[in-house]
């Protein structure tokens, strides 16, 4: 083991995992985390909480660790390169080791273009994948990037993430083999709508002998509304998105029913795939339907450890 | 090249207002082949303000003349009465030719009439691009001859990101992907195995986060002797 922590757990037992996401408040107010930390508690083995995402401030991902685990369930914090140099993200990665934190998420980290802070400086001194390689080299030799060596390293399950849906498509296996490369345990993929493209990633990936290396966590993306589907489709760069898929949502009495459905199916095609780990659900403002997606794919009750 | 552009014709107009004597002196190198500060951008602006200055009814005078390199003392020299006798100097080169004369004469006001912006490279008539932010240590022998720090959004040394879409960058789609092309360089090259080893962080010592850079040739330096006598045949 090389943090212990439940997701690792979870990944090392062979059972098919479950995590799911908690977007930080954009306040001082830990009261959101609590509620949905009951909320979800029991439906998914890990939480990730993100970082500033979209380059909107929010309390901050390590903060929301520490609350979540009074609550007594797991975070996977995300970690992005583009807030702290080199010397804050080993501070803050020891900082985060030092709370009880065990999953780290490595992120390179959306531009701040798209947030509310246009006028950031943006810092970018690492990548994902210097990121994931640094962190690696101080949990397993606790050596600093700049050579000091600390005497407790962190003991920290490293993961990363990956796009099959951006280009060139034809390199995007590769990539993950640098993030396995660079130290990467476990990898949460784009959420996915587009399935065979992505099989034909998962294609690469077994054929690189990958998915016996990291543990793939599968993304979806439950959706409200047919319009949901086509700004994902229209506006999010490195998002694909079939008109199949908008047209059922569209056609649907229930579109909320039908985004709900669609997400649970997808998780059954995922869970008899190849190579796929575990799904990460991104229920992104619909946290409430977490614990029914995960219950009617079929995967509870999550499994405890002694 | 040194790419800039003119601030807007308000902004400058605000900026000098105060100021009754007004040189406004361009440059023959960058900011003219980037249109910018080049001797008809000179004329233009100094047109453009008399005519603003007559109709607000301001008596401003300005004059306009071009120097062939502002970022070298030798030919700011060449105009030094002109900068004496002037209550403000709005310099129309980029940065560098502004401090250049600011730190010749620092008893006089340069003003900076560019928005100086980037190591650029002039792509079609009208349209420049960013190439190199001058990080002090150049690797595009491995990417393909692309620099991924100037030309990324994020800096990456190990992308592309996933937000590369059709081949476009994800800040703005009308963009390249830097990561995209060097993929493709690559591919042409039949050097795709450069991009499938990971890349150590950067060292940014030798880049502006080393602290300002001063570069010596101790082979070019001038020695006292050689010094005095070049002062003397002034």
């Amino acid at each position: 083991m090389k943090a212990g922590s439940n997701l690792e757990k979870v990944f090392e037992s062979g059972r098919f995992a479950v995590t799911a996401e908690i977007g930080p408040p954009q306040s001082a107010n830990p009261e959101p985390l609590v509620h949905h930390s009951r909320m979800m508690k029991g439906s998914a083995d890990a939480f990730n909480l993100t970082d500033n995402q979209t380059a909107v401030v929010r309390l901050s991902s390590i903060a929301a660790a520490a609350i979540i685990m009074r609550e007594g369930i797991e975070p996977v914090i995300q970690m992005t390169c583009r807030d702290r140099n080199r010397i804050a993200l080993q501070s803050d990665l020891l900082g985060a080791a030092a709370l009880g934190v065990k999953n780290v998420l490595c992120l390179t980290g959306d531009h701040q273009i798209f947030g509310n802070e246009k006028g950031a400086k943006s810092v970018f001194d690492f990548d994902s994948i210097s990121e994931l390689k640094v962190f690696d080299q101080l949990r397993r030799d606790g050596r600093q990037s700049g050579g000091n060596i600390v005497t407790d390293p962190p003991k920290v399950y490293l993961g990363c993430a990956e796009n099959p849906f951006a280009t060139p498509y034809e390199f995007r296996a590769m990539r993950l083999a640098k993030k396995v490369a660079a130290g990467a345990d476990f990898v949460q993929t784009q959420a996915i709508f587009d399935m065979d493209m992505f099989e034909r990633w998962m294609d690469e990936v077994r054929a690189r002998g990958l998915d016996k290396k990291v543990h793939i966590l599968a993304g979806v993306l439950p959706m409200k509304t047919a319009g949901a589907a086509r700004y994902m489709k229209n506006k999010v760069p490195g998002m694909i998105v079939p008109d199949h898929i908008i047209n059922r949502m569209k056609n649907a009495s229930d579109s909320k029913e039908e985004g709900i459905r669609l997400c649970v199916e997808q998780i059954e095609t995922l869970k008899a795939m190849k190579g796929v780990h575990g799904v990460h659900v991104m229920a992104v403002m619909w946290e409430e339907m977490v614990p029914r997606i995960v219950e009617e794919a079929g995967l509870l009750p999550r499994p405890t450890f002694a | 090249m040194i790419v800039a552009e003119r601030k807007p014709l308000e902004e400058i107009a605000d900026m000098i207002a105060p100021y009754k004597k007004v040189t406004v002196i361009g440059c023959r190198s960058c900011v003219a082949i980037c249109l910018a500060g080049g001797e008809k951008e000179v004329d233009m602006l100094v047109s453009a303000m008399n005519l603003k200055n007559r109709k607000d009814g301001r008596d401003q005078v300005l004059e306009g003349l071009v120097v062939e390199r502002q970022c070298e003392k030798e030919w700011v020299s060449e105009v030094e009465a002109k900068i004496l006798g002037s209550d403000l100097v709005l310099s129309m080169a980029c940065s560098l030719g502004a401090q250049t004369i600011g730190d010749m004469h620092p008893s006089k006001l340069v003003f900076p009439g560019l928005n100086t912006g980037m190591f650029g490279v002039p792509e079609e008539q009208g349209v420049w691009s960013e190439k190199c932010m001058g990080c002090g240590n150049c690797i595009i022998h491995t990417t393909g001859g692309i620099c991924p720090i100037a030309r990324c959004a994020k800096n990456m040394l190990n992308g592309p990101c996933g937000g590369s879409s059709d081949g476009k960058c994800e800040v703005n789609l009308d963009v390249d992907c830097a990561w995209y092309a060097i993929h493709e360089r690559l591919k042409l090259q039949g050097r795709l195995e450069l991009i499938e080893t990971v890349n150590e962080p950067k060292d940014w010592s030798t880049s502006h986060s080393g602290g300002r850079r001063i570069y010596e040739r101790e082979d070019a330096k001038l020695t006292p002797h050689q010094k005095r006598g070049k002062e003397g045949s002034r």
